[in-house]
C-alpha cells in the first residue's frame, strides 16, 4: 500500500459574515498518497480553494475551523502554532496561486524570490540559493536563465512567470505541492506546457500534489485520483476511470455532460445555482438543481456508497431500493466503454 | 540616462524661464512703488531713484535686462537691504530655512512611515482607527497652533528647549516637530491606504506561503511596495518645507527665506520677490527630477523615457 502524507478527517470550517455563519466547508474527508497527484473538481464557491488553504494555514483572517483533523506526519495541522507553520510552509508543504502576473513581487530581481524559501528554510548561504535558484530556472524551462535571473517580474510572459512560481514552490522540494488553478489565467498552448512540466517535476521532486481546478479537461491528463466537491462536501471521488468513465452521482453526470466533445452539437449546462451555504440545504446539496433527485434527496444526505475499492459516490440512486434512472446519454456512451475496458483488464 | 538627463534639464530651464516671465509681469502689476515714503519724495528724487534701479526704462526692456541677469546668477540689488544683492541676501538666509524643513521632513517621513504600517498590519483595530485620528488632526491643526502650544508647555512651562531664535540645535527642536506635523500625517495616511492595498496581493499571500513570518513579508516585500506612491508625495513637499514656512520662522524668529519673502512682497521689492521666487522654482524642478529618478530606482517597472533599454 502506498504510503499516505496526508489524511483529511471531518474538516469543517466556516466563515463570520455580517449576514451569519457561511459554513464553506462541510465535513470533507480524504487523504493524499506519496507521489500521486489529487484533483478537486468543483464550481466557482465550492471550497477547494478554502480546503487546500487549510492545508497551508492561510485561510481568511474570519475562516473559523468548527471540526475535523489534517494529519500530517502525526502532527495535526489545525492545532499547530504560526511558528510551526513558517518551517512547514514553503518548506514540506508549497503552493502555486491561479494568477502567475500578480504572484511576484514587482520590485524584486527573480534570482532572489526564487532563492528566498531556500534560505529561509535550509540555511542556505546567499551564493549557494543563487545556485540552486538557476538551476531551478532551468528546469522549469527558462531560456537564457544566467541572464533572465537578474530580472524583474513585468519582464517575463504569463507562461514565464507561472514557471518561475513553480520553481519558487519546488526549490526546497516539498513533501506536498497544493496547485489552486495554476493554469486558468494562461493561454491554452501554454497551460498545456506548464502541466506537462509540472508532472514532469513532480516525477523528479516526487512531491504529490492537489491539484484545484474547475476543468475537467485539465484533470484528465493530469491526475491519478479525483474528488468532486460541491457546496462546501465531496460528492464522489475515485480514480480519473472511475470519475471519466463510471460516474455515479448525477453531479458528476452534469459536469461530464457539460464538457464539449468533438461531436457535440450544443454547449451543455447545468441549471441552476448552487445553495446559500449561510443556510446550507438539508439533505444532498445538488438535490435542487437534479433532474433524478429522489424524495429522500432533499431530507438527508447519503452516505458514501462503495462501487469499487477507489471509487465511492454519496448518491442515494446506489441504495439497492433506489429505482433504476437513465442517465445522459453521453454518460450511458462512457459507462459502455467502461465496461469493456473492465473487460480487456480482466481478459488481459 | 545621459540623454535623459539632458532633455530633462532642457526642459528644467524653459519652464523656470515661463516662471521667471510670468513672475516677472505679474509683480509689475502688484499696486504701489518701491518707496515706503513716496509723499515724501520729490519728483526729482522718484526720477532719480528710478533711474538708478532701471524702472524707468520700457517694462520690455526692464525684462530682458533682468532675465540676462538671472542666466548670469545675477538677480540684481534688494531695494530694501541697504542695496545688497539679492543673491547675497538670500543665500545668508537659505541656510536655516533648508536646515529646518529638511529636519521636519526625514522626522516627519519616518514617524509618518511607521504609524501608516502598523495602523495597516492592524488594519480595523483601534490602533488603526488611533492612527487615523492622528493624521486627521496633524493635517488639520495649522501648525502655528501647534507651534504656539509648543512654545508654551514644552518651552516654557517644562522649560526642555528654548522658545525661539537661532543659533544652536536645541533651537531647532520646537520648530521642527510644529513643522513635521504636516508631512507625519500626509505620509501616515499615504502609507497606510498604499500598504493595506499592498498586503492584500498575491505575492504578499506567496510570501507567507514560502514560510517568512507577517514581519518578514512586510520588511522583504510590502514596505518598499508601498513606499512607491510615497515618492511622488515627497518631492513637491520637500521644496515647500526646505524654502521656508513663513508662519513659523515668524513664530520662533528664525532667520529664514520665507520670512524675507512675505516682508519683499509688501515693500514691494521686486529683486529680491524675483529672487525668492526664482529659488523656489529652481529647488521644484531639481526635487521633481529627483523624484523621477528615485522612483524608477525604486520601481523596476519605470524606465526613464529616452534611456536605453
Amino acid at each position: 500500500m502506498a504510503e499516505r502524507v496526508l489524511d483529511v478527517k471531518n474538516l469543517k470550517i466556516d466563515f463570520h459574515t455580517y449576514a451569519g455563519e457561511v459554513k464553506a466547508i462541510r465535513d470533507v474527508s480524504f487523504h493524499l498518497d506519496k507521489g500521486e497527484t489529487l484533483a478537486i473538481v468543483g464550481e466557482s464557491g465550492s471550497g477547494k480553494s478554502v480546503t487546500t488553504r487549510s492545508i497551508i494555514g492561510l485561510l481568511a483572517k474570519n475562516a473559523k475551523i468548527v471540526g475535523g483533523e489534517i494529519d500530517f506526519h502525526g502532527k495535526n495541522l489545525l492545532d499547530i502554532k504560526e511558528k510551526e507553520w513558517q518551517d512547514i510552509r514553503g518548506n514540506e508543504i508549497a503552493m502555486i496561486f491561479q494568477d502567475p502576473m500578480t504572484s511576484l513581487d514587482p520590485t524584486m530581481k527573480i534570482g532572489q524570490q526564487i532563492a528566498e524559501p531556500l534560505i529561509k528554510h535550509k540555511g542556505a548561504s546567499k551564493k549557494e540559493a543563487w545556485a540552486k535558484a538557476l538551476e531551478m530556472m532551468k528546469a522549469v524551462g527558462i531560456p537564457n536563465a544566467e541572464e533572465r535571473i537578474n530580472e524583474y517580474p513585468h519582464q517575463f510572459s504569463g507562461g514565464m512567470r507561472q514557471r518561475i512560481v513553480i520553481a519558487i514552490a519546488l526549490i526546497c522540494e516539498p513533501e506536498i505541492l497544493l496547485a489552486d488553478e495554476p493554469t486558468t489565467a494562461l493561454d491554452v498552448t501554454v497551460q498545456a506546457e506548464i502541466l506537462d512540466l509540472m508532472k514532469d517535476l513532480q516525477k523528479r521532486v516526487k512531491t504529490s500534489i492537489i491539484f484545484i481546478t474547475h476543468d475537467l479537461g485539465v484533470v484528465a491528463g493530469m491526475a491519478d485520483r479525483v474528488a468532486v466537491m460541491y457546496a462546501g462536501e465531496f460528492l464522489e471521488y475515485g480514480t480519473v476511470d472511475d470519475i471519466f468513465y463510471n460516474p455515479q452521482h448525477p453531479y458528476t453526470w452534469g459536469l461530464i455532460n457539460s464538457m464539449p466533445t468533438l461531436e457535440s452539437q450544443t454547449l451543455e449546462s447545468i441549471p441552476g445555482t448552487p445553495p446559500d451555504l449561510l443556510d446550507p440545504p438539508k439533505g444532498d446539496p445538488f438535490a435542487a438543481r437534479n433532474k433524478y433527485a429522489l424524495k429522500i434527496d432533499l431530507e438527508k444526505k447519503a452516505p458514501f456508497f462503495k462501487v469499487s475499492d477507489t471509487h465511492y459516490a454519496s448518491t442515494w440512486l446506489l441504495d439497492p431500493r433506489a429505482p433504476k434512472v437513465e442517465p445522459p446519454a453521453e454518460i450511458q456512451r462512457r459507462w459502455a466503454k467502461y465496461a469493456k475496458m473492465k473487460q480487456t483488464a480482466s481478459n488481459s | 540616462m545621459a540623454r535623459y538627463l539632458l532633455k530633462r534639464i532642457f526642459y528644467m530651464i524653459l519652464t523656470l524661464l515661463i516662471v521667471a516671465t510670468v513672475t516677472f509681469f505679474l509683480m509689475k502689476m502688484m499696486p504701489g512703488s518701491p518707496y515706503a515714503n513716496e509723499e515724501k519724495m520729490t519728483a526729482q528724487q522718484i526720477r532719480i531713484m528710478n533711474e538708478q534701479y532701471g524702472l524707468n526704462k520700457p517694462i520690455w526692456v526692464q525684462y530682458l535686462i533682468y532675465i540676462a541677469g538671472v542666466f548670469h546668477g545675477d538677480f540684481g540689488v534688494s531695494f530694501q537691504y541697504s542695496n545688497q544683492p539679492v543673491s547675497t541676501l538670500i543665500g545668508s538666509r537659505l541656510g536655516a530655512s533648508v536646515q529646518l524643513g529638511l529636519q521636519a521632513l526625514i522626522l516627519g517621513v519616518i514617524l509618518g512611515v511607521i504609524i501608516g504600517a502598523i495602523a495597516a498590519m492592524k488594519q480595523g483595530t483601534w490602533v488603526d482607527s488611533t492612527a487615523t485620528v492622528i493624521s486627521i488632526i496633524g493635517k488639520s491643526v495649522p501648525n502655528f497652533v501647534l507651534a504656539v502650544l509648543l512654545q508654551y508647555y514644552i518651552g516654557l512651562k517644562l522649560g526642555w528647549f528654548p522658545i525661539a531664535g537661532w543659533g544652536s540645535f536645541s533651537q531647532t527642536i520646537l520648530p521642527t516637530l510644529a513643522l513635521c506635523v504636516g508631512p507625519l500625517a500626509e505620509t501616515a495616511r499615504f502609507i497606510r491606504t498604499s500598504m493595506v492595498d499592498t498586503l492584500s496581493s498575491d505575492y504578499i499571500e506567496l510570501g507567507r506561503a514560502k514560510g517568512l513570518s507577517r514581519t518578514e513579508v512586510i520588511r522583504k516585500h510590502a514596505l518598499r511596495n508601498s513606499m512607491i506612491p510615497l515618492v511622488t508625495l515627497i518631492g513637491p513637499y520637500a521644496v515647500a518645507l526646505m524654502t521656508g514656512s513663513m508662519v513659523i520662522e515668524n513664530i520662533f524668529n528664525i532667520p529664514g527665506i520665507g520670512e524675507q519673502f512675505v516682508k519683499s512682497i509688501l515693500t514691494n521689492d521686486y529683486p529680491t520677490i524675483m529672487g525668492v521666487t526664482m529659488v523656489y522654482s529652481i529647488g521644484l524642478v531639481i526635487i521633481l527630477l529627483i523624484t523621477d529618478i528615485v522612483y524608477s530606482l525604486i520601481d523596476p517597472r519605470i524606465r526613464l523615457a529616452g534611456s536605453e533599454d
